[in-house]
């Protein structure tokens, strides 16, 4: 083709076009691969008996009347683990966890029994069949009860060990202290403020709730001596290293395959007892086994997210500037610590609290708690915690405003990092490639006209018979992305680069693998437009695939948004090797040096000469027919990404509330969302992502919970009480955009999407709070759900006068 | 996620499914639209040994003017009440209590009948029915006999259609001119079963009301009249001096449970602010 | 031990017949008896939608039906949306206005909306997202989807305009995987 460069590069349909969806066709179809969609010759299905209650000692386990039904196979209990030492299991927080409950249950719906039976119909009537005998224990689900001295004692296994992986353990059901930055600094600038103001932010337990729940299907094939395992997972990498580790089975011999996956959010990072069961099963049958969770199972027992129980400090002068933060936090990770972050980071990223502002004195200590609830703690699109420490630093920015009587926006400006600070050292250590904050939030501010906002805001709050309370939340956030450099994140010992194999046919079409694994995010597009603009190959003609451990290059997975920051530079480095051997190549085939050689858009030009030019298919075909002396044929590369640093995409949030004074419903009037992750690879792509994550965030905000009565019985757990909104509720987004590209990433992209969940779930809390603000109400704990706002409302609000 | 085992009977007549009843006793549940019962069932807590299908008896479905009611067949579904012509013109509280529960997917198998003969307190048509004083009748073995809605609701899940008895049709009046009504209802999302709900039909003469209902939803064990809201209307002009009295009324008159959705004080504020709401509409409406 | 039923349904367009139990639910009669795994399963009470069918000229939650009461009826799945290999405007719209990302909830959107347009063929966004109110999404918001169903509405009305239907066919560039 020899069309002008401009129309060449947008047949790249390559990086920065909202270029329309490879992976769609199949979806739209009904032709996705999901693991409940595999069937495989000879499969068996997994049910789980689980236990009704929170905290009990097991006293027998009858698996007779079970065993009877027709059509069951086995019935597992731990005793029949052990011999295998796979009743308990290591977590990837270090901690051990109970693949099946051994002699005792620690949190309601633990698994105690598996049953295998024919079809899942048989196994369902099987475990209703099992009976279980149970002791009661008096359990604790309130971690500060918890750390009580005459408080239960939950975890027998870990009696008398007063040191846990990340240090001293001070009480029975202790799991770590944590801490960062500097206490005496800190300490130093409290003692000297002008102004201090502290507040207590207990963040409520939630779950992720993809629509998809987890499940695997286990196929030993016992003649081959070889495990594959499909599988719903974030991480099918390291699940492979995990299960051979666990299993014995040489990871030579063990392939892991995450198919189309119908959502992550966090929820599938984690290798949960339902999966070992299954791949013991089948290891012990000899057949694949397939499991399933059902809904209740799913919000009952994976990976929940926050229960962080936070207080926070500023100390500031009179004129607004923040001199020194102070954060404690007691974390309740349930029954066994298996949280999923990098191993160093128990607490994961959760010192990126002092947020976007130049704080010069701060410091953070956590506590882990054990509690009788299901484990877990990060997920649902936190970045390890960033959720948390964003929360906490854009709560405490409004306390402080409120003290100070200051605007929420002027006072973020007045302590923004500036632009010309970057790249900055937080007082925790971090450094921040680049940012420029201000401009963010004036562009914001400018969009939605702030000043007109506020004024209304002024006029409904003099009119005593409005029907509402009119509240406007800002978040000013920066996220810390991208794990990691290996030198500070590794998962189990697994250092967390990732990689990208990229092969390019004789034809000129490509495949590329990588380490990553989409569940929604569009990477066989947007991967694909990387390498499209890299190698001037259209992406329509590159093939990405992901998920097979047997073909995909190691990677740590997706989550945390660390597919671009981490993938994404892999993808452009590997390509950029292809490209340095392409031009080799061309060199040798227009016979001049690769120094007269210059790139446009597909093809090598010779310098000053625009008819002398070999596109990239000319050098694929080259290179596979006979290419130069001293080159080998074909044209592939791999590279594995070490990351020097994290990312740190920012943005600026602003939401604009109106409260129902008679029911304490609350409607979102606006909601305006600019973000900065970088470089921008599909705009298309990452708006729709922002629109989701909005929507989730949204959902925390306003209406998710998992409340546990005192016996630990975890009260709606079913999609009638958990707060999923349906299209009536959500609120209609706008998005927005500056690009700071990032100074250390080869495309200059940090990573998006977690982005539209961390910021907008305290930009609610704060709307929601503003509201109330000039009735001395200075914080509101989630969910903000009309009956909370409406037991606010009688506190603090005079009735409207009935008209 | 999977039911117990169970025999199926697709009876193609109210006779044959009466039988059936009849013949298989405590054992046999009916399924109606299902959208209560299949659920309970998935989650193992109805175990029935027998269900018998009513979706293929013709003469339960339907809705005619006759002898100066509307009948509605048992059968029909909320989505077959909102699109009713007939319901639109002379009892519109049906369609627009209707359009408030559930989902689009749900309204298509869910039945008024079934929504009614549950005895759920979370349903919403009881309510509806009590206000408008509607008129069920009862198929069984001893014959047909028909039940004033308000001796219809004895407690939670007890109703007064006795086991082997089939709630055939649901009588109601047609309105009378200067008749306006409304149904608020304030619920955590759309599918939601009532936080508090109230129904409200207001007959208006000269200014002045003459005849006054208000029933309330999941406010109490049943659905509830709410007599002392009624007498506070009757007789006003504007209503909007009733307003208030009303909804004191129907805040004295509940005894919610509490649950996820609210405490008994927040349900009891709330029977007070859409009695308020449900007032002003069913008021406005009647001059329309 | 119950006693299995023989039911006839035509699915798809296609006429099959098998015995099932009662019990069977009509979403994992399609999946498992019919390998039909289009349609997906979200949760257990009847909330989320994903299952959603179109049974004799009705969106309902294949979930929340047996099998048996399928018996002589007509049902359509996602599988069965496009004709003969050209996709339905639903699905085309689904893809040009980036109305899916997992694809989970995806086949039950469709079909829902496949019925919507056939009930209400020209919904203001209201209508559509009151009319889509039974499917959760979780990833993106339903703010495309929305538009998604209102670019099929519109298409939708165009091939109604003019039944020369290979002309706005022609006019939407195909789905390349």
């Amino acid at each position: 083709m020899n069309a002008p460069a401009n129309e060449r590069e947008r047949a790249l349909m390559g990086m920065g076009e909202s270029r329309l969806r490879k992976e769609d066709a199949r979806f739209i179809q009904g032709k996705g691969n999901y693991v409940d969609d595999i069937k495989m010759p000879g499969m068996l299905h997994m049910d789980i008996v689980r236990s009704p209650l929170a905290h009990a000692r097991i006293k027998s386990i009858d698996k007779s009347a079970a065993l009877a039904i027709p059509g069951v196979h086995a019935v597992l209990t731990a005793d029949d683990l052990k011999p295998l030492k796979l009743h308990w299991m290591p977590t990837l927080a270090g901690d051990v966890q109970a693949v099946l409950a051994d002699e005792k249950v620690h949190f309601q719906m633990q698994e105690v029994a598996i049953v295998i039976a024919d079809d899942r119909y048989i196994a369902a009537d099987a475990v209703e069949a099992v009976m279980v005998e149970y002791e009661e224990l008096e359990p604790v689900v309130d971690p500060h009860a918890a750390l009580l001295p005459g408080a239960p004692v939950i975890r027998d296994d870990l009696a008398g060990k007063t040191e846990g992986v990340h240090g001293a353990r001070v009480h029975h059901n202790h799991v770590f202290r944590w801490e960062a930055g500097d206490s005496a600094a800190a300490d130093a600038a409290f003692a000297t403020a002008e102004v201090t103001v502290k507040q207590d932010l207990p963040y409520p337990r939630v779950h992720p709730c993809p629509l998809e729940t987890c499940g695997c299907v286990a196929a030993f094939d016992p003649i081959r001596g070889e495990l594959t395992t499909y599988i719903t997972s974030q991480a099918p990498h390291v699940v492979r290293t995990v299960v051979s580790m666990l299993s014995g089975i040489p990871e030579s011999k063990v392939r892991i395959v995450s198919p189309d996956i119908g959502g992550g959010f966090g929820n599938k990072v984690g290798i949960y007892p339902g999966y070992v069961c299954a791949i013991v099963a089948s290891i012990v049958l000899g057949r694949p086994v397939k499991w399933v969770e059902d809904r209740i199972e799913n919000i009952s027992t994976t990976a929940f997210a926050r229960d962080y129980h936070m207080t926070g400090e500023l100390a500031a002068t009179a004129d607004g500037r923040i001199t020194g933060l102070r954060v404690n936090v007691i974390a309740d990770h349930g029954a066994f610590d298996a949280c999923a972050d990098p191993s160093k980071y128990p607490a994961g990223l959760f010192h990126i609290c002092t947020g976007s502002y130049d704080i010069p004195a701060a410091h953070a200590r956590v506590d882990g708690v054990y509690t009788n609830k299901a484990p877990g703690g990060v997920s649902y699109r936190c970045s390890f915690r960033v959720t948390e420490a964003v929360y906490l630093i854009e709560r405490m920015v409004d306390v402080l405003a409120q003290k100070l009587g200051m605007d929420k926006a002027e006072i973020r400006m007045r302590n923004f990092i500036r632009k010309e600070q970057f790249p900055y050292r937080s007082a925790f250590g971090w450094e921040y490639d680049s940012g420029d904050y201000h401009a963010a939030l004036e562009k914001v501010m400018g969009a939605v006209n702030y000043r007109e906002l506020r004024a209304e805001q002024a006029t409904r709050r003099a009119d005593p018979d409005s029907p509402t309370l009119m509240g406007i939340g800002i978040v000013t956030f920066t996220e810390i992305v991208g794990a990691g450099p290996s030198k500070m994140c590794d998962i189990l010992g697994v250092g967390m680069f990732d990689s990208c194999e990229i092969r390019v046919h004789p034809t000129g079409s490509a495949i590329a693998r990588m380490g990553t694994i989409t569940q929604g995010q569009g990477h066989q597009t947007t991967y694909a437009q990387i390498i499209a603009t890299e190698l001037g190959i259209s992406s329509e003609e590159i093939q990405v695939e992901e998920g097979d451990t047997s073909t995909a290059p190691y990677g740590l997975g997706t989550y945390g948004s660390r597919s671009t920051p981490v993938a994404g530079a892999a993808i452009a480095l590997a390509a950029r090797k292809i490209h340095a051997k392409a031009k080799k190549i061309a060199a040798h085939l227009l016979e001049v040096g690769e120094n007269d050689l210059e790139w446009e858009v597909d093809r090598f030009k010779v310098r000053g000469d625009d008819a002398k030019f070999k596109t990239m298919k000319d050098v694929a075909w080259a290179a596979y027919r006979q290419p130069p002396a001293g080159l080998e044929p074909g044209l592939e590369a791999v590279h594995y990404y070490d990351p020097p640093n994290f990312t740190y995409p920012f943005g600026a949030y602003l939401c604009v509330v109106d409260i129902d004074r008679a029911t304490g419903e609350t409607k979102v009037r606006r909601f305006y969302a600019l973000d900065d992750c970088g470089t921008r690879i599909n705009p298309m792509i990452i708006e729709g992502q922002i629109h989701g994550g909005l929507t989730e965030g949204f959902a925390v905000a306003m209406g998710q919970q998992m409340p546990y009565d005192a016996q630990g019985n975890l009260l709606g757990n079913t999609l009638m009480d958990y707060f999923l909104p349906t299209a009536v509720e959500t609120p209609k987004w706008e998005t927005d955009f500056t690009v700071t590209p990032s100074p250390h990433h080869p495309l200059g992209a940090k990573g998006v999407a977690e982005s539209p969940h961390v910021g907008s779930i305290p930009c609610f809390t704060n709307a929601v709070v503003d509201a109330f603000a000039h009735l001395g109400v200075t914080h509101m704990t989630m969910p903000h759900n009309a009956w909370r706002v409406w037991q606010q409302l009688q506190q603090v609000d005079r009735p409207v006068e009935p008209r | 996620m999977i039911p117990p085992s169970f025999d199926y009977h697709a009876p193609s007549s109210l006779p044959e499914a009466i039988a059936l009843l009849a013949d298989l006793g405590d054992d046999a549940k009916l399924l109606a639209g299902g959208h209560s019962l299949l659920p309970m069932m998935k989650l193992r807590f109805a175990a029935p040994a027998h269900l018998v299908d009513l979706n293929r008896i013709d003469e339960l479905r339907g809705i005619r003017e006759e002898g100066g009611e509307v009948v509605i067949g048992a059968m029909t579904r909320e989505n077959e009440l909102i699109g009713s012509a007939l319901l639109a013109a002379k009892v519109p509280l049906l369609v627009e209590a209707a359009r408030q529960i559930a989902d689009p997917q749900v309204r298509n198998r869910g039945t008024i009948g079934g929504d009614i003969a549950h005895g759920d307190p979370g349903n919403d048509h009881p309510a509806i029915a009590l206000a408008l004083d509607a008129r069920l009748v009862l198929a069984g073995p001893r014959g047909t006999r028909t039940v004033a809605a308000a001796d219809f609701f004895h407690g939670t899940y007890v109703t007064e259609c006795a086991a082997d008895e089939i709630l055939a049709q649901i009588r109601v009046t047609p309105f009378a001119p200067g008749t306006g009504s409304a149904y608020a209802k304030l619920k955590r999302k759309t599918g939601d079963w009532a936080t508090a709900a109230t129904a409200v039909v207001l007959r208006m003469a000269g200014g002045v009301v003459v005849e006054a209902r208000v029933a309330l939803t999941n406010l109490a064990p049943t659905a509830i009249r709410v007599p002392a809201a009624e007498a506070a209307l009757v007789g006003t002009a504007p209503v909007a001096t009733a307003v208030e009295a009303a909804a004191q009324a129907a805040m004295a008159a509940c005894d919610p449970a509490e649950d996820l959705r609210g405490d008994a004080e927040y349900k009891r504020a709330m029977a007070g602010e859409m009695t308020r709401r449900a007032v002003r509409l069913a008021a406005q409406r009647c001059s329309g | 031990m119950t006693t299995k039923k023989r039911i006839s349904v035509e699915i798809n367009g296609r006429s099959v017949e098998r015995e099932v139990e009662p019990r069977m639910l009509l979403v994992h009669f399609l999946r498992e008896e019919l390998s039909l795994t289009g349609t997906h399963i979200g949760c257990e009470t009847s909330h989320c939608g994903a299952c959603t069918v179109d049974i004799d000229g009705s969106s309902v939650k294949s979930c929340t039906h047996l099998a048996v009461q399928c018996d002589g009826a007509e049902v359509l799945t996602v599988e069965g949306l496009a004709d003969r290999g050209t996709l339905h405007a639903v699905q085309q719209g689904f893809y040009q206005e980036h109305g899916l990302q997992c694809g989970f909830c995806t086949p039950g959107m469709l079909v829902r909306a496949y019925r919507l347009l056939q009930e209400n063929p020209d919904p203001t966004e209201d209508e559509i997202r009151t009319g889509m109110s039974g499917n959760l999404c979780r990833c993106t918001g339903y703010q495309n989807i929305v538009k998604a169903v209102r670019w099929a509405a519109d298409t939708l009305k165009a091939q109604a305009a003019a039944p020369n239907a290979s002309a706005a066919a022609a006019a939407a560039p195909a789905v390349t995987a």
